[in-house]
């Protein structure tokens, strides 16, 4: 489903932000993907959404490979992979529920089904209250969850997420954990970008794929999962 | 149709940015449109001067007839002329009494009337030329019958040289005025596109494909043209009548050229808008 393999990203003059990494995440399965500030998590992510290409290696995802994609056929992976950003990326001055209505709008879905589909995602992030608020006028939680809502609503096989509990608190935190992990128990693979060790922490069974500085420092799944704990010291 | 339901969205939500880049678009081809109804007022009033363009042909009081003939039937199949008018001497006297009644008294005491009869030469239009003229005064001065041929040639010249300039200012100021109002129209599609740039990022980022993202920006391009354009022609139209009623009299532009003038005001904003949103496509 998600395969790097030597994946090497230098940027000019910042150096390689990501230095011959390789890990795969199987179809359904879910990994956080952690380091410190800095270590690559959003460019790994970033690679994946084929918003930038590796400098060396190549990266797979839902089928589509770097070294075959080109930015002109782009939109096809990204109706296949859900991604939420650091940044939300939503558009001001429209509602939460225009902001998730659009991605599926673009793929060109009958008007009755998006509002229908956009809507109901709203309510499963637990934002159907504030479908019609412009996103500009909800809080930082409120505009994550609905970020969250369009990243999901093209039933994707995958979700790339990078941080998305990064601006919620402890509930809300939980509430969109639970929600991805619902998801990925109906066969979503979920690759989520975190440096937030207690959320690590509190969901034991989930793999963790440790960035160091661009290298790939630690892989619970290779190192077994007894050992998983060790990585994040 | 998601493209119309989403330029009007847009439209509505940021009504201000397509009101002033219409305004914009508006007052480059107001320039135009005065630049128009100018040149199109100098145009036919050349037109009018030049009609009174013709030649002449005085006749000795002894011309034969079958000669006079010959000679007007010779004119009449010149390539320049389109006709041929011939005034006897009753009528060039009877010309000369209505134009001048002072001299009534003169006109009527006359025993001989010394007034030569002629012929009256109208040119075809583009051939009311300095060479023109001259080619048809040349057939004529071969005949004896002919006493003068007078065709001003000194204005007509001087007509000519300024109809040339006129032309030239015209084709050449009209391709200026065109160009600034061009790249006015480039640039207010530009500013508007760079007010959205954040969203057609995220468009292609949530998969939509470089048409689909082009389209209601194409018909927003287009739209914002054509409401400048027919926001200048109201604006021309409004000075027109101002100078007509206030100044001087004016003749109102050919409709044909207000609806090219509007045209492609939406023609420039559509392709304007084509370039400048291919620039934002080739971003991820
Ligand atoms: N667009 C970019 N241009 C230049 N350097 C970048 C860019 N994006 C990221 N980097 C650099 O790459 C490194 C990894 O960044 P990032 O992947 O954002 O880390 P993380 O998400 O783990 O905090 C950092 O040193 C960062 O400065
Ligand atoms: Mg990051």
């Amino acid at each position: 489903m998600i395969k790097l393999s030597h994946v090497t990203k230098e940027y000019p003059r910042r150096g390689k932000a990501l230095d011959d990494v390789s890990f795969e995440v199987a179809k359904g399965e879910f990994a956080f993907l952690t380091g410190h500030s800095g270590s690559g998590k959003s460019t790994t992510l970033r690679l994946l959404h084929m918003a930038d290409w590796p400098t060396e290696g190549e990266v797979r995802i839902c089928g589509f490979s770097s070294e075959l994609t080109s930015p002109r056929e782009v939109w096809k992976l990204r109706r296949r992979v859900g991604f939420i950003f650091q940044d939300f990326r939503l558009l001001p001055g429209r509602t939460a529920l225009q902001n998730v209505a659009f991605a599926l709008e673009v793929t060109g879905t009958p008007r009755r089904e998006v509002l229908e589909r956009a809507n109901r995602l709203l309510a499963q992030v637990g934002l159907a209250s504030k479908a019609g608020a412009l996103v500009n006028e909800l809080s930082g939680g409120e505009q994550q969850r609905v970020s969250t809502a369009r990243a999901l609503v093209n039933e994707p096989l995958a979700l790339l997420a990078d941080e998305p509990t990064g601006n919620l608190d402890e509930r809300a935190s939980r509430g969109i954990m639970e929600l991805f992990r619902d998801l990925n128990a109906r066969g979503m693979a979920v690759l989520m970008a975190t440096h937030d060790l207690e959320l690590i922490r509190a969901y034991p069974g989930i793999r963790v794929i440790e960035l160091n500085q661009g290298r790939l420092a630690f892989d619970s799944k290779a190192a077994g999962s007894g050992d998983r704990d060790r990585g994040e010291g | 149709m998601y493209a119309i339901r989403e330029a009007v969205a847009a439209i509505r939500r940021a009504p201000v940015l397509l009101v002033l880049s219409a305004a914009m678009v508006a007052l480059a081809l107001y320039v135009v449109g005065l630049f128009a109804v100018a040149t199109y007022n100098l145009h036919e009033a050349l037109g009018r001067i030049e009609e009174r363009v013709e030649v002449v042909i005085y006749l000795r009081d002894d011309a034969r007839d079958e000669e006079l003939r010959l000679l007007e039937e010779d004119l009449a199949g010149m390539d320049e002329v389109l006709r041929v008018r011939h005034f006897t001497k009753d009528d060039a006297l009877a010309r000369a009494r209505a134009d001048l009644p002072e001299f009534e008294d003169l006109f009527r005491d006359l025993d001989v009337n010394p007034l030569p009869a002629s012929l009256e030469v109208e040119l075809v239009p583009g051939f009311r030329t300095p060479e023109g003229v001259a080619r048809v005064a040349g057939r004529a001065s071969i005949y004896p019958s002919v006493e003068d041929v007078r065709y001003g040639d000194e204005w007509v010249d001087r007509l000519y040289l300024l109809r040339r300039i006129g032309g030239i200012a015209t084709a050449v100021l009209g391709a200026a005025f065109g160009a600034v109002a061009a790249l006015i129209i480039a640039t207010a599609v530009r500013i508007a596109l760079f007010a959205r740039r954040e969203e057609i990022l995220i468009m292609r980022l949530v998969g939509a494909t470089n048409g689909f993202i082009r389209r209601p920006f194409l018909l927003e391009g287009a739209l914002t043209g054509l409401i400048g354009g027919l926001l200048s022609a109201a604006l021309t139209y409004a000075s027109f009548h101002a100078v007509s009623t206030l100044i001087f009299r004016l003749e109102w532009i050919p409709i044909e050229w207000v609806v090219t003038g509007v045209v492609s005001g939406g023609l420039f904003g559509l392709v304007a808008s084509a370039f400048a949103i291919q620039k934002y496509l080739r971003e991820i």
